[in-house]
């Protein structure tokens, strides 16, 4: 606990409201940029607002230490309203060194904040960030755009510091938490979940915690009484639906979301992994909950772990595989012969930039036609999407129930995006998720291997060790009815039919497509995945704008929504956004046969709220006129 | 042999004794292997072993991945899986893993074991999944039609090598030995007591058993191992290696191996008064140093068990740790969905 003497005076600085701040923290990839803006968040959510995270890391784990590629981002919206988004352009930005600034400069909004640790902005600094021998951006006038405010942050946190008997690195790294004290002051925040969890972090280690404890309360101090910024921030709490909430990011949702699933159907989980960005938290996580009697193996490549998966699935076990778009192209192979033994295995494709290694930290939507079609054969396999980082548990709960009620793999597609970024997520009542498990077996007279069940087209799914169901599976075709060897050509069109006809049958479980709008209308944008926060937003704003513009989400993608035709139908127009060169836009345009047109962007990074809109209002105008169209 | 007693009990269902014969691990599909194939006589073998071990029907697994010898499954009454090339112990790994109540076997080939899963074998093997391996060695690719395999020899002309293979082969056993595999052993297909007891010894062994079977393909490489492995070639050939015996071989058992610096020398002497100095094999030895010496042994070569040794199981380590934590922690859904840090937002 901290000491109350230690706690800052109340300001006697005047205090502005405002409705919503995005802040964006940047600096090396060894600054603690994440942890700085993970504690700004929990103390954000504390505080009530409603808010939405995006973490932006490089590749390289240390990289050269000063360079742009080294920059490590933390971007931050808050509220007293709804954020779908961490927001288009930072109200404030918080340099870290040169190289920061260099490469998020041009992000920041015009009269924006930006916040210098000057300390850093020396000769060989700039240099090394790939500014022109000479050129300081502090001295040249070519921040005049934004309201700059230089901290010489190091020599203030060793001020702070001295005497503590810290060595200069020990020092050097507590500078973080006299930034994030400054910007407690600015946005009037309480330090309490901070200086917490500082004590807990270093509980070992007394001497970090007083030290960590100091840099955070001498920033505060600083901010007050230097006045460098003269008046501060306060952000309202958001009318958000009452509950109990915790901050969740997609990663961690989407293990918890495989963790209930496998506690409400008894059937124990198996996860087989091999690490990958930015998919090993899941794996990470699942292997804290052993005591759920989770088994997690972390196999000797993607073909071992999807193996693993398919061995444990065929024991009568939750079996899963997580894994990013180069995993997924390992693993084809092997997701053909659970399609073709009709085993339940869920395969998580956290995508991220590619083809090839691609942009592994960076988030993309185009793996969608792998999961869709990346196999030899005709191999349907139920393709699932996330919405935002909370909605990854319950896609993932959704992903495990159909490949274990419908016996077939199902992918889940998340993203780089949802699975770091972070938003509030009302904690669900566990009691209250849909049950299922695995149906009982016919009896012995009347079991056969592929006989399907009526409703669900699934085959029994006898485990071995129960006497008097031996069978063989294997990826050779299978007889219908018997699950024999055949080669029989009517035999073979038939299964292929019936295996296709099977994973349409889940459309049965896909519940009504919500619309955000009218129901008719001049436009219609068609999303999917991660980008749910963004387009919806950017539908609000046009809507506000008095525009005839609506919205769907996809969370199911094969089968698609059965009401989806019936929608689009009521618009002159269907924009599809994606992060990608419109991939869905194809599938939709192949099936409905719409001439709908895609917004897209391949840039590694998530759309701004303000580059849909754009898009659309470019659309608007070339539509015809029509009655009830504005 | 105190484990392997141990191993057994854990093995005997409340019931008692199971009354199984060979015929009721025979399945109803038609055997398709090319007439004369070493194959029929590992399966009648393995069909023969199975009912001697006491374990039901339901709870042995085979798994097989792609080639003429992962066709197996299917004529065995078990459960099994015919999966795809060269991932049979992956699959196998979780099948194990996850229901270790099973007795599991894999039945691949030197293709398929080899060459594209050669990498999965090693890893099962190093993390001693509790699994019976058995890899048929005919040093061909047969279903392929003839190309030549990681265990052809080099300048082996095939389909695909009109000039002679170029690739050196590999040593099954040495690979086994360097993935600190606990139980390696060999034996032929034409010597089927042999085998039976080695196969026996193999199910009875607690970890995983990796079994090198030299097995003829009548088709495109008849008479593969014919030098050393024809009955009448075999007792001047090879040798049978037992734990705690001289190494001894010959029809007349007139010939055993000595240390000669480094390298074995083959000895020929009065079966009634053999040398003092004949090496003695010793399969549980903590080091795999004398089971890779007789894994490089060109002439005789040996067959028999190379290694036998006792180290924790996958599925041990991994139920253990699900113990612990559930002893530590217990499982609590709501707990968990709620984390460590919450807000409450009132109405």
């Amino acid at each position: 606990m901290s000491d109350a003497s230690t706690q800052p005076k109340p300001s006697t600085l005047p205090i502005e409201e405002i409705e919503s701040a995005v802040i964006r923290f940047a600096g090396d990839s060894g600054d603690g940029i994440q942890l700085t803006g993970m504690q700004f968040t929990t103390t954000t959510a504390f505080a009530g607002n409603d808010l939405s995270t995006f973490p932006d890391f490089p590749a390289e784990i240390r990289a050269p230490v000063g360079t742009t590629a080294g920059v490590s981002g933390f971007q931050i919206q808050f509220s007293s309203r709804q954020v779908l988004t961490p927001g288009d352009a930072p109200d404030v930005f918080v340099a870290m060194n040169p190289a920061a600034m260099k490469a998020n400069i041009k992000d920041v909004k015009k009269g924006g904040m930006v916040i210098v640790n000057k300390d850093t902005f020396t000769a060989a600094n700039l240099k090394k960030a790939g500014y022109e021998e000479g050129k300081n951006p502090l001295e040249d006038g070519s921040l005049s755009d934004f309201r700059v405010i230089t901290v010489e942050l190091g020599r203030l946190t060793r001020n702070a510091l001295e005497g503590m008997g810290l060595s200069a690195t020990e020092t050097e790294r507590c500078k973080n938490f006299f930034a994030l004290g400054m910007m407690y002051w600015l946005y009037d925040r309480p330090m309490e979940a901070t200086l917490k969890w500082i004590e807990a972090k270093f509980k070992k280690n007394p001497k970090f915690v007083e030290a960590n404890h100091k840099a955070l309360h001498a920033g505060n101090a600083y901010a007050e009484t230097a006045e460098i910024f003269g008046h501060h921030f306060r952000v309202r709490k958001a009318p958000i639906k009452p509950g109990v909430y915790r901050n969740i990011t997609g990663n961690e949702a989407t293990a918890l979301g495989f963790v209930a699933a496998s506690s409400v159907s008894g059937l124990p989980l198996w996860l087989g992994s091999y690490p990958i960005t930015p998919a090993s938290d899941v794996l990470h996580e699942l292997s804290k909950h052993k005591a759920f009697g989770v088994k997690t193996f972390q196999a000797e490549d993607e073909i071992a772990a999807i193996g693993s998966a398919i061995g444990a699935a065929f024991a009568g076990h939750l079996a899963l595989t997580t894994t990013s778009g180069p995993g997924v192209a390992l693993k084809t192979e092997a997701i053909g012969l659970a399609v073709m033994t009709e085993l339940p295995v869920v395969i998580l494709n956290v995508q991220r930039g590619g083809p090839s290694t691609g942009l592994p930290t960076k988030t993309e939507q185009a793996d969608l036609f792998q999961a869709l079609y990346g196999r030899n054969g005709e191999s349907p396999v139920p393709v699932l999407a996330a919405a935002t980082p909370g909605d990854c548990f319950l896609m993932a709960y959704e992903a495990c129930r159909l490949a274990v009620k419908y016996m077939t793999p199902v992918f889940l597609l998340t993203d780089g995006y949802l699975a770091n970024g972070s938003e509030p997520w009302m904690i669900p009542d566990a009691a209250a998720l849909t049950k299922f498990g695995r149906e009982a077996l016919p009896a012995l007279a009347d079991f056969k291997l592929y006989k399907r069940d009526p409703e669900t087209m699934a085959r029994p799914w006898p485990i071995p060790g129960t006497a008097g169901y031996e069978h063989r599976l294997g990826g050779i075709e299978k007889q219908d009815i018997t699950g024999n060897i055949s080669y029989d050509p009517d035999n073979h069109e038939r299964m292929v039919r019936l295996r296709a006809a099977k994973v349409n049958k889940i459309a049965q479980d896909i519940p009504p497509t919500e619309i955000l709008g009218e129901k008719k209308g001049k436009v219609l944008l068609v999303g999917w995945g991660g980008t749910y926060g963004a387009i919806t937003a950017a539908v609000q704003n046009l809507q506000k704008a008095g525009k005839s513009v609506s919205s769907v989400h996809l969370r199911h993608i094969n089968p698609l929504p059965p009401d989806l035709g019936d929608i689009m139908a009521g618009f002159e127009h269907v924009i599809v956004p994606e992060l990608n060169m419109g991939q869905l836009l194809k599938v939709l345009r192949a099936k409905y046969l719409v001439p709908a047109t895609g917004l897209n962007k391949i840039k590694g990074q998530p759309f701004k709220v303000s580059e849909i809109e754009a898009g659309v209002d470019a659309i608007l105008p070339k539509l015809k006129k029509t009655e009830g169209g504005k | 042999m105190a484990a392997e007693s141990d191993n057994e009990m854990e093995m005997l269902p409340a019931a008692g004794p199971i009354v199984q014969t060979a015929k009721d691990f025979k399945s109803d599909q038609m055997v398709r292997w090319c007439p004369g194939c070493g194959d029929f006589a590992i399966l009648a073998t393995v069909q023969k072993v199975l009912p001697t071990l006491n374990i039901p029907r339901e709870k042995i697994v085979f798994i097989s991945g792609i080639g003429c010898s992962s066709r197996f499954p299917y004529y065995m009454n078990t459960f099994g899986f015919h999966t795809i090339h060269g991932r049979a112990p992956t699959i196998a790994t979780g099948l194990k893993g996850s229901n270790p109540d099973l007795q599991v076997w894999v039945v691949t080939g030197d293709g398929d074991g080899l060459s594209i899963g050669g990498n999965h074998l090693i890893h099962a093997l190093r993390r001693n999944v509790d699994i019976k391996i058995l890899l048929f060695n005919n040093r061909i690719y047969g279903l392929t039609k003839g190309q030549y395999s990681p265990t052809s020899e080099l300048g082996k002309k095939t389909k695909s090598s009109p000039m002679g293979s170029v690739d050196a082969p590999i040593n099954p056993i040495a690979l086994a030995l360097a993935s600190e595999e606990s139980f390696v052993a060999r034996a032929v297909d034409t010597d089927l007591p042999f085998l039976g007891e080695v196969l026996t010894r193999a199910a009875k062994h607690k970890g995983s058993a990796f079994i090198e079977i030299f097995q003829n393909c009548i088709v495109f490489n008849d008479g593969a191992w014919e030098s050393v492995a024809a009955k009448d070639a075999r007792e001047e050939k090879m040798m049978k290696v037992a734990h705690g015996k001289p190494m001894i071989f010959g029809a007349k058992k007139d010939k055993g191996i000595v240390l000669n610096g480094l390298e074995p020398e083959v000895v020929s002497f009065d079966p009634a008064n053999p040398p003092k100095n004949l090496l003695v094999h010793d399969e549980k030895a903590p080091s795999a140093t004398l089971a890779n010496f007789l894994a490089h042994m060109a002439e005789p070569v040996p067959q028999g068990v190379f290694r036998d040794v006792q180290r924790p199981a996958l599925h041990e380590l991994m139920d253990g740790q699900i113990a612990q934590a559930k002893k530590e922690k217990p499982a609590d859904l709501q707990k968990l969905l709620k984390g460590p840090e919450t807000w409450t937002v009132a109405a």
